[in-house]
């Protein structure tokens, strides 16, 4: 969302604009109008989070999981273990926050660009638009497990489609490398992470292409503006609302990304493709110690919140300036 | 103003509710059935489907219902979920009466403190501790400790083979490691793609299951006397190798088995004969089955140990799977619950339920019927009775078998991709694994 | 418009790419789908070597399919038609209103996408079971109405932000003229600057639907038999037995086939762009 702000601010004042005078809206309406929305927030996720950061303040494991208030305080204990990059527990959420970081900025950097560029061909008429535009949004449409399962089939050593593409019919390999062990267990769940978040880039993207009017297009075009400079210059400045939502979002969504190692590699996925989820989920649920599994989460939390908010004074002082 | 007066408000409220009723373990909190005639039990998946799973127990629920007058709802639990929701019921309070719980979580989940213990009146009611098998009986929780849980169905690990394959080769079935793998290694031809072996080697649980098995024939112990994790000891680590070395030093394994994690892959592959062994649980049988493997085109006998056996060894050959039952402390109907306890270990039971769920009886005098192969029916009763061992009864079991299934799968996967795995891999693997295993509190 | 060269070339390179990116496993999933099982995971062919329908009949028995469908159809279209409304009067408030404490709210409800569900998904079932001891019956726990105010809230943020920078691409003018006309506030929102802001709403919408369609966490702990949803129930296809492959794909494309009309459907809706009258 712009935020164009309402206070004028010394930038603005220093660069000669006016300040703008709109007085704080005095009047009951925007809180209603946003009212079902805070309580339903409150209820749902806010005092569920409050209480889960408590939890990451005192020992829940399996002997207090039936009584929580039993629990004895572990005060900073668990952050401790969680932070402690010389015991194998710490280094080996480090690892995992790499590999998520590498991972998300892989994803959503050609989810962006293949939603783009799928979003700019297809703007304007040809037959078959409508069908081609439906088909990309197939792989949004069909359940995760399926999904995944499939890729997970295509990428089989011995009778995966991937492999005997790559090596019976382009003879680009000798040998079929395997695909969800080792390190390429990484390049398999972003492939099949990418698959099914490019879609929806593409389903966003190409909505918020429609509140471009034609007029702006047409002006351009008589001014000279080649298609190529009308993308550049009209489409991504004007999407750049879009763009920062879409972007950030999809960063949240693929950083904190369960189900695609979960189906793809199961609850102990290989070193390379341990995302930050699966590994909280791990240390949680499954070692069932919650009191850490919950600090870490707290820590993943914070990660993010400083993260968004750096992306978003960023994407604000550019818009400014603009 | 208002509305953020209001949200304080409600905000404050529900906090301290939450806090105040986290946990659930107060009398208030109830079992979802209401009447003492009715009873909630939760069922895992044993049969072909979930679906199928209800259609075998119904009559078998009806009987009951005859008996005593006791009405019980069933659910069956698929086993990606069954953990979270008893999780779940183990938190808030709300849960079933009874319930399956796999075999290796009951110390876990007798630490939790949600599950009634089987005291002596508990076990009168139910037929006596004397009625079970020792070896099954041994899984229901700590040791010293009154179980939380007893057995329900059996389950163990065989040596299965190809009867065909042996015999084309002139082969008997191996009786002791080392038979194991010249058998092994004269059937494997990977030009034919055939290979002595295959395993389900994506498998954390099965990893794990095999590191204990072997470790244990090699002397070690996954943790001593005290509690403490001793991993690395030379029993653990030359049992781990034993079996990675199938993969990697012997070279019997198809390198692809890695990537198998589900269950039944391994067991159809060997159905469609592309391997002459298997290692897996006796309801392997439903697979190979299902697959269109006759029961009298494979064998079974005990996995064998290496011979001579290294010191401190035992000639273990499977760990005591299985199937136990268990009562929520928080049911209100405890009578009904143990007479349903009692029913499901009842001779009668037993031998009804076994054969569609391919599972061993638990309880003495039991006759094994899941198959009419009679000389694999005795392998695994004689395993069950006399060649195995409960897997470590402590609550950090999840975390175990969490953390060396891991290290293990790890190890698999540097053997598959044809880089060696030397003694000093396994150990630092297995250092690591036992680490992590301070996070288990 | 004229399109130069370079540019056809890369509609080429991108429809054909993309295509069969999108194409291939969908290819895979069909042709497993006509598979008996012992050849879904036996050697690759581009072709079974023995199509059936087999997987299509077999998959409404081994798990009750038709009822994890109506439960997810349920909740979803449901937890679709609250969010997008209360997204929608959230967003008009954020865009059109200089409120105090609007950017606290903004703020606050971007920073719960940051939330790693694993870490409320207990308390919030917690937060469930003890609503229903105080209301005395079961209303939200284990029950579908439990998952709808979940996954309504859930679809909440992303819905709120999207829209709110809809609406402010669409000029004041036409709230104006709106008011000119005797509008009120509601009146405004919904006959004028809604439709204008059409595409987005719908965006939002399949956003919506398609979260509640697809999440697995929170429906695995917040269901029992009954309530069941898709996106978990199809794992129950694997069992301790076997894994019915084939049945899974044969299902996901069933279940599938109305979402994928109902995008057809709406794609056009989408192309719907903003009328250069409507502020004249």
């Amino acid at each position: 969302m712009p935020v164009t702000t309402t206070k004028p601010t010394s930038e603005a004042v220093a660069a000669g604009v006016p300040p703008r005078r709109r007085r704080r809206w005095k009047g009951a309406t925007p809180y209603l109008l946003i009212l079902p929305a805070v309580l339903l927030e409150l209820l749902i996720h806010i005092v569920p989070m409050i209480v889960g950061i408590w939890m990451s303040f005192i020992q829940l494991t399996q002997f207090f999981i039936a009584n929580w208030s039993q629990a004895p305080s572990a005060g900073l204990g668990n952050y401790k273990i969680a932070v402690d990059f010389s015991s194998p527990i710490g280094r080996a959420l480090l690892h995992s926050f790499t590999v998520s970081c590498l991972y998300t900025l892989i994803v959503v950097g050609l989810a962006w660009l293949f939603g783009m560029s799928a979003a700019a061909v297809l703007q304007h008429g040809f037959r078959g638009r409508g069908g081609l535009r439906t088909l990309f949004l197939v792989p949004y449409a069909l359940p995760i497990y399926a999904g995944v399962i499939t890729w997970s089939f295509m990428f089989q050593r011995d009778n995966g489609l991937v492999n005997h593409v790559l090596v019976s019919n382009l003879h680009l390999l000798n040998d079929p490398p395997f695909w969800l062990i080792g390190n390429n267990a990484f390049v398999s769940m972003a492939v099949v992470a990418l698959w099914r978040s490019w879609p929806f880039a593409f389903l966003m993207i190409m909505a918020g292409m429609q509140s471009i009017p034609d007029e702006v297009y047409q002006a351009a075009a008589v001014d000279g503006a080649g298609i190529w400079q009308q993308l550049r210059y009209i489409t991504l400045g004007m999407l750049r609302p879009v763009n920062v939502v879409l972007v950030l979002m999809l960063f949240l969504w693929t950083f904190n990304d369960f189900n695609t190692p979960f189906v793809l590699f199961g609850p102990t996925p290989p070193q390379s493709a341990d995302l930050i989820s699966i590994h909280i989920y791990d240390n949680s649920f499954v070692n069932w110690n919650f009191g850490l599994g919950s600090a870490m989460s707290v820590l993943l939390l914070l990660f993010l919140l400083v993260v968004t908010g750096a992306y978003l004074l960023v994407t604000n002082r550019r818009s400014r300036r603009a | 103003m208002k509305a953020r007066l209001i949200s304080t408000v409600v905000t404050v409220i529900a906090v301290s509710a939450t806090a105040a009723c986290g946990g659930g373990g107060t009398s208030t909190s109830s079992s979802s059935s209401g009447s003492s005639k009715t009873l909630t039990y939760w069922a895992s998946n044993q049969g072909t489907s979930l679906e199928n799973d209800k259609v075998v127990l119904a009559p078998e629920l009806a009987k009951f219902q005859q008996q005593t007058g006791v009405k019980v709802n069933l659910q069956v639990i698929g086993w990606p979920d069954l953990l979270n929701k008893i999780l779940g019921a183990t938190t808030s309070g709300q849960g079933p009466d009874v319930l399956n719980i796999g075999n290796t979580w009951a110390a876990s989940l007798q630490a939790t403190g949600a599950f009634m213990p089987f005291d002596s009146t508990a076990l009168t009611a139910i037929g006596g501790q004397d009625k079970f098998v020792p070896t099954a009986f041994a899984t229901g929780g700590a040791l010293g400790k009154a179980p939380t849980s007893v057995p329900l169905y059996g389950l163990v690990y065989g040596l299965y083979y190809n009867k065909k394959m042996f015999a084309d080769a002139g082969l008997k079935p191996p009786t002791t490691w080392q038979e194991l793998q010249a058998a092994a290694t004269k059937l494997t031809d990977p030009t034919k793609k055939q290979y002595g072996m295959v395993l389900e080697g994506g498998s954390y649980t099965e990893s794990v299951h095999f590191a204990f098995i072997f470790g244990r024939q090699n002397g070690g112990q996954p943790f001593d006397s005290s509690g403490k994790a001793t991993f690395t000891s030379d029993g653990m680590v030359n049992g781990v190798k034993q079996y990675v070395d199938l993969v990697g030093k012997d070279k019997v394994v198809n390198p692809s088995d890695v990537q198998y994690k589900n269950g039944p892959e391994a067991p159809g592959d060997f159905a469609k004969g592309k391997a002459a062994m298997l290692m897996s649980q006796n309801n392997a049988d439903n697979t190979l089955q299902a697959d269109g493997m006759k029961s009298t085109e494979y064998g079974v006998v005990p996995i064998p140990a290496p011979s001579p056996l290294p010191a401190a060894g035992k000639d273990v050959a499977s760990f005591v799977a299985g199937i136990n039952l268990s009562i929520f402390k928080n049911t209100k109907n405890q009578d009904a619950a143990l007479k349903f306890v009692n029913f499901m270990t009842s001779p009668a039971e037993q031998a009804i339920l076994d054969k569609p769920f391919t599972a061993l009886p638990v309880i003495k005098g039991g006759t094994v019927n899941f198959t009419d192969n009679l000389a694999e029916a005795n392998a695994f009763a004689q395993v069950l009775a006399t060649k195995a061992e409960p897997l470590p009864l402590i609550p950090a079991e999840s975390a175990f078998e969490t953390n060396v299934g891991n290290a293990v799968n790890g190890l698999l996967a540097q053997a598959a991709t044809g880089k060696d795995v030397s003694t000093s891999d396994i150990k630092a693997a297995l250092q690591q694994a036992q680490d992590q295993m301070a996070a288990a509190g | 418009m004229h399109e130069p060269r370079s540019f056809r070339l890369f509609r080429v390179v991108v429809v054909v790419g993309l295509g069969l990116f999108t194409i291939v496993p969908l290819y895979v999933m069909v042709t497993s789908a006509l598979k008996p099982l012992g050849d879904v995971q036996g050697d690759f062919r581009w072709w079974p070597s023995h199509p059936t329908f087999r997987p299509f009949i077999d998959m409404w028995s081994t798990v009750p399919l038709a009822r994890y469908f109506v439960n997810s159809l349920v909740v979803s279209v449901t937890a679709t038609a609250f969010s997008v409304l209360i997204a929608i009067f959230a967003a008009y408030a954020v865009s059109r209103y200089r409120f105090m404490g609007r950017r606290p709210f903004t703020g606050a409800v971007l920073a719960t996408q940051m939330f790693p569900g694993i870490l409320f998904l207990l308390p919030l079932f917690l937060i469930f079971v003890n609503i229903d001891k105080q209301l005395g019956f079961t209303f939200v726990y284990q029950t579908r109405v439990g998952l709808i105010v979940t996954y309504l809230t859930f679809s909440l943020p992303f819905s709120i932000w999207m829209l709110a920078s809809y609406l402010d691409g669409i000029p004041r003018e036409l709230d104006e003229a709106a008011r000119v006309d005797g509008c009120r506030t509601l009146g405004t929102l919904f006959r004028v600057v809604l439709p204008a802001a059409r595409p987005g709403v719908i965006a939002v919408a399949v956003y919506a639907f398609m979260t509640s369609w697809g999440e697995i966490l929170f429906a695995s702990q917040m269901t029992n038999d009954a309530t069941k949803t898709l996106s978990i129930g199809l794992q129950n296809y694997s069992t301790q037995i076997n894994v019915y492959w084939n049945q899974v794909m044969a299902a996901s494309l069933v279940v599938s086939l109305p979402v994928v009309i109902a995008f057809l459907f709406l794609q056009k809706y989408l192309v719907a762009g903003l009328t250069s009258g409507s502020v004249k």
